[in-house]
């Protein structure tokens, strides 16, 4: 067993757990903070995408131990004050979530992307950097749009010439 | 319309809590004194159990307990059951074989359940059961549907000998065989639906509770119509009665049918938790889902389609096998019928067609209900069959489709099916105009410039929704009525619950029922709460599927709403000493029209609680409830065309652009109907181009993961351009026809119509994979 001390969301928890324990399974179990999901069993989904010391992972490929000492920004962490973080409000203005089982992971890894990318965001790389996480409702086509507004909403893209 | 009324692009109301990790699915749930369980499955595709040894398993840390299929069987726990009675054309009822919760003597794919662990945690439980020693003596396997029905083969149920569920026809073979033998030209094919998985992001799972003080039992379970799993687990399955069974279908991630059916895990934790005297908890994993999920399609079909002289169809001959799996899974039987031969006349006027379907057991997971269900397989055949008469006949595919629509409608067709209203052509030139089809020699000569190929396909589909009239349901086999119900609850300051039995698992009920209600009454949406998924709290439902919550369940919800208004007409108007027949309601506002005089909505609702001061005899309170049962089914129809760029170096197609022009009738949200229908042409290009389940020989699972089963991403599709025409459905008061499954059921043929167009090679099989289609386009060389 392990007792791992590390930040989340802002705030400094600890937890003991089994040492396999992967880090997915420690933030919903220990932390109860249900909104990261586990959608396969082989690191392709998504679904479990948060951010760790500023970048994103899949933390279904990160024991917890691995964790212990970093800080680690989940989808419960986003929204400020009641209010949606951009890329959510951009995710729910352009209906770019229908279940809502690959929602958190889309929205970290789509904030990653604009942070990563800022004014070179285009569809194509939009698409091609969405390869890790798999929708089943929406086609991508609206996820796609949200990004690429919520890139725009934040600053990251140039305006077009024309 | 009001802003939040029937047409607005109305932002979901359900966001906000997905959005910032609120949701609440079935493995979110944890209740005091939870534990765990892990299922031992078959690790072989036939064999009987010689014995079971859980001994050293159950010493292992953590674990409660394990238990076996004799155990189950020995507390009663009865089969599960196919629930849609189908008989062959000689009469003899479906051969429906034993499907044990837990296999106690034989097993018939690899993963079906064969004991449950029970422990401390998920690992504790994944270890224990690698411990339980299972004496397995192996069966010959079959896995391929043509070769079951074949004599000498392995067979997997006695009842069904030869694998042969049920042999059944559908149609005029006498008249389609006269019109064969007359006609100016016949287009042959064979046509194969490939298996698909249907993969919603959420994996099942299911929480069992036994409260032995109540002698209750409550089950949290991934489910698209909880009233249906109470009813099939208390009325076959001896879990327990009704009234002391509540199940409860939270935030479900994605069905897309596969969370339509009872399967055995559901049963087994609430036995377990009885047995064990602790809340059990399954959560399937991602390899688990492939195994054990109910599959889709999995159809061989040979077609006959026969044509006279003036290019008009004069008759179909449809002969097809559709594999089940090992098990008669909850509605698998209907699918390959009246889901499917009913819907083979398409867009057409076809004055006769014959279908005869063949169903057969192999060693493979249960096939049953998958987006579309049916619908898309017989929209493939038809499409593609058509696009290859136009070849053969050397006319353009739009010109052929042009000659052969149904152009007045009711149009009764010779498959059961009465289409009520439609416009095809308008459906045809949209797409057509979207397409820049005019334009595509010109592009296709720029692709070649490239050294690409370039190719365009369409398809013109037709399903049934609303599923379903329950007395022509029942007429057919169904086992159950198919209306919905709806309870609209005004509470005393005039916030409103509306309780129905739809489910929603990401199609936005949660807004799209508030619109309707927002529209009716002028109430603010933010005041309505749509309630689903708790067999407590809902009265009465049949679920989601089918494309059915718009016309049915939202068509229940109208009803209530006509009772509520008119009883509010009847307060308010003795409020304001008016008859009630001059009461009117705008925004939210009761009017005498024609006066100034009004009641705001909270206070007729508040009187009809205080009850002070009530028209003599009028009961208290302000709660309505309705049953719905559609008129007919509904019938959305449109047109799809696809175009790609196929790289003859290396196979690989691109989809360079996709175009969708349905016509769901009236539209209550046009942005959650995109998105539908977005999904929905991504579940088809997955089939097309990318996804196949395949077993070996031996009936191991090859694609059991996602770095094996090839799932559409992100960079896989293109963006769509899709919108809709408009003939409202005359069958439900709402006038619309439900759009959840489109998009999966015209695309496959639009998509391999362009690749084998691109190519110039027409025998191409999904999926079209870059392989099968290099080797096609060298063959065509």
């Amino acid at each position: 067993m392990a007792k791992i001390t590390m930040t989340v969301n802002g705030r400094q928890v600890s937890g003991v757990c089994d040492d396999r324990t992967l880090l997915v399974h420690f933030i919903r179990e220990n932390l109860g903070l249900t909104g990261t999901h586990v959608g396969c069993d082989t690191s392709q989904c998504g679904a479990c995408v948060v951010h760790m010391d500023g970048q994103s992972v899949k933390s279904c490929s990160i024991l917890a131990a691995q964790a212990a000492g970093s800080s680690i920004t989940t989808i419960e962490g986003l929204a400020q004050n009641g209010e949606l973080h951009p890329v959510q409000a951009a995710f729910k203005a352009h209906h770019g979530l229908q279940c809502g089982f690959c929602t958190p992971g889309m929205v970290m890894t789509a904030l990653d992307m604009i942070r990563r990318h800022g004014s070179d965001l285009d569809e194509a790389t939009v698409r091609a950097e969405l390869e890790g996480n798999i929708c089943r409702c929406t086609g991508y086509h609206n996820i796609v749009k949200a990004i690429l507004a919520a890139a725009h909403e934040m600053g990251g893209v140039r305006q077009a010439a024309e | 319309m009001g802003i939040d009324g029937i047409g607005a692009r109305v932002p979901r109301k359900e966001d906000r809590r997905f959005l910032t990790g609120k949701g609440r699915y079935t493995d979110d749930m944890s209740v005091p004194g939870m534990k765990y369980a892990v299922f031992v499955r078959s690790p072989h595709a036939h064999a009987t159990i010689a014995g079971i040894d859980a001994t050293a398993a159950k010493a292992m840390p953590g674990v409660i307990d394990v238990l076996d299929g004799k155990q189950l069987l020995a507390d009663g726990i009865g089969n599960l059951i196919c629930g849609w009675m189908i008989h062959s054309k000689d009469g003899t009822p479906m051969k429906m074989g034993a499907w044990r919760p837990l296999a106690d003597r034989t097993v018939r794919y690899v993963g079906d359940a064969v004991a449950i662990v029970v422990a401390d945690s998920v690992a504790e439980a994944r270890d224990a059961a690698e411990a339980v020693v299972v004496d397995y003596d192996l069966l010959p396997v079959v896995t391929d549907p043509v070769q079951a029905i074949a004599d000498g083969q392995p067979q997997l149920h006695p009842e069904a000998s030869n694998n042969l569920i049920f042999d059944w026809e559908l149609g005029d073979a006498a008249a389609v065989d006269q019109a064969l033998a007359a006609a100016a030209h016949v287009t042959e094919l064979k046509i194969f639906n490939n298996r698909l998985s249907p993969n919603p992001m959420e994996p099942r799972a299911t929480l069992g509770i036994y409260d032995a003080g109540d002698d209750h039992y409550t089950c949290y379970t991934t489910s698209q119509n909880p009233h249906v799993a109470r009813l099939v687990m208390s009325a076959f399955y001896n879990v327990a009665p009704e009234n002391k069974l509540r199940v409860i279908a939270p935030d479900v991630g994605g069905g897309f049918g596969s969370k339509i059916f009872i399967y055995p895990e559901e049963i087994v934790c609430l036995w377990a938790s009885k047995r064990t005297g602790v809340p059990v908890k399954w959560t399937c994993d991602r390899t688990e889902a492939f195994l054990t999920d109910a599959h889709g399609r999995d159809h061989v079909s040979t077609v006959k389609m026969a044509f006279d002289a003036g290019n008009r169809i004069t008759a179909l001959k449809v002969d097809t096998i559709a594999n089940l799996g090992a098990y008669m899974s909850l509605f698998s039987s209907c699918v390959p019928t009246y889901l499917y031969a009913t819907l083979l006349s398409g867009q057409y006027d076809i004055p006769a067609i014959h279908a005869n379907v063949r169903t057969v057991y192999t060693n493979t997971a249960p096939v049953d209900a998958y987006r579309g269900a049916g619908r898309p397989e017989a929209t493939y055949l038809l499409e593609r069959t058509m696009e290859t008469a136009a070849r053969e006949l050397g006319i353009s595919p739009a010109e052929l489709r042009r000659t052969n629509f149904i152009r007045s409608f009711p149009h009764q067709t010779p498959v059961i099916m009465n289409y009520d209203a439609g416009d095809y052509e308008t459906s045809l030139n949209a797409a057509m105009a979207a397409a820049d089809w005019n334009g595509f020699a010109a592009r296709k000569a720029e692709a070649e410039g490239r050294g690409m190929k370039r190719g365009i396909g369409m398809s013109c589909y037709i399903e049934a929704c609303g599923l379903a009239p329950s007395a022509a349901a029942g007429s057919l086999g169904a086992g159950v009525g198919l209306w919905e119900s709806a309870e609209v609850k005004v509470n005393m300051v005039g916030t409103i619950e509306v309780m129905t039995g739809s489910h929603s698992h990401g199609q936005g009920h949660e807004t799209t029922f508030a619109q309707l209600v927002a529209d009716r009454l002028g109430v603010p949406i933010d005041s309505i709460n749509i309630v689903h998924g708790d067999t407590d709290k809902v009265q009465m439902g049949m679920g989601t599927y089918g494309s059915r919550s718009g016309a049915v369940g939202m068509s229940a919800l109208a009803k209530a709403l006509d009772k509520v208004e008119a009883k509010a007409k009847k307060i308010a108007a003795h409020l304001m000493e008016a008859d009630e027949s001059d009461v009117v309601i705008e925004d939210g506002v009761l009017k005498v029209a024609g006066t100034d005089k009004s009641v705001p909505w909270f206070q007729m609702a508040l009187a009809a609680y205080t009850a002070h001061n009530l028209p003599q005899g009028l009961e208290p309170g302000l709660k309505e409830s309705a049953f719905y049962d559609p008129a007919n089914f509904t019938f959305p129809a449109g047109c799809y065309i696809c175009e790609v760029e196929v790289d003859p170096e290396t196979g690989r197609t691109k989809v360079v652009q996709f175009v969708a022009a349905d016509d769901f009738g009236n539209i209550i949200n046009p942005m959650i109907v995109e998105g539908q229908v977005h999904g929905g042409i991504a579940q088809g290009i997955g089939q097309a181009l990318l996804e196949g389940v395949h077993y070996d020989d031996s009936g191991q699972l090859l694609t059991a993961s996602y770095m094996d089963y090839a799932m559409p991403r992100a960079d896989d599709l293109p963006s769509f351009k899709v919108s809709t025409s408009n003939t409202p459905c005359p069958s439900n008061p709402l006038g619309v026809k439900g759009c959840g499954e489109a998009g999966a059921i015209g695309s496959p043929p639009a998509l391999i119509n362009a690749i084998t167009d691109a190519i110039g090679n027409n025998a191409l099989t999904m999926p079209a994979t870059p392989e099968k289609v290099w080797a096609a386009a060298q063959a065509a060389n």
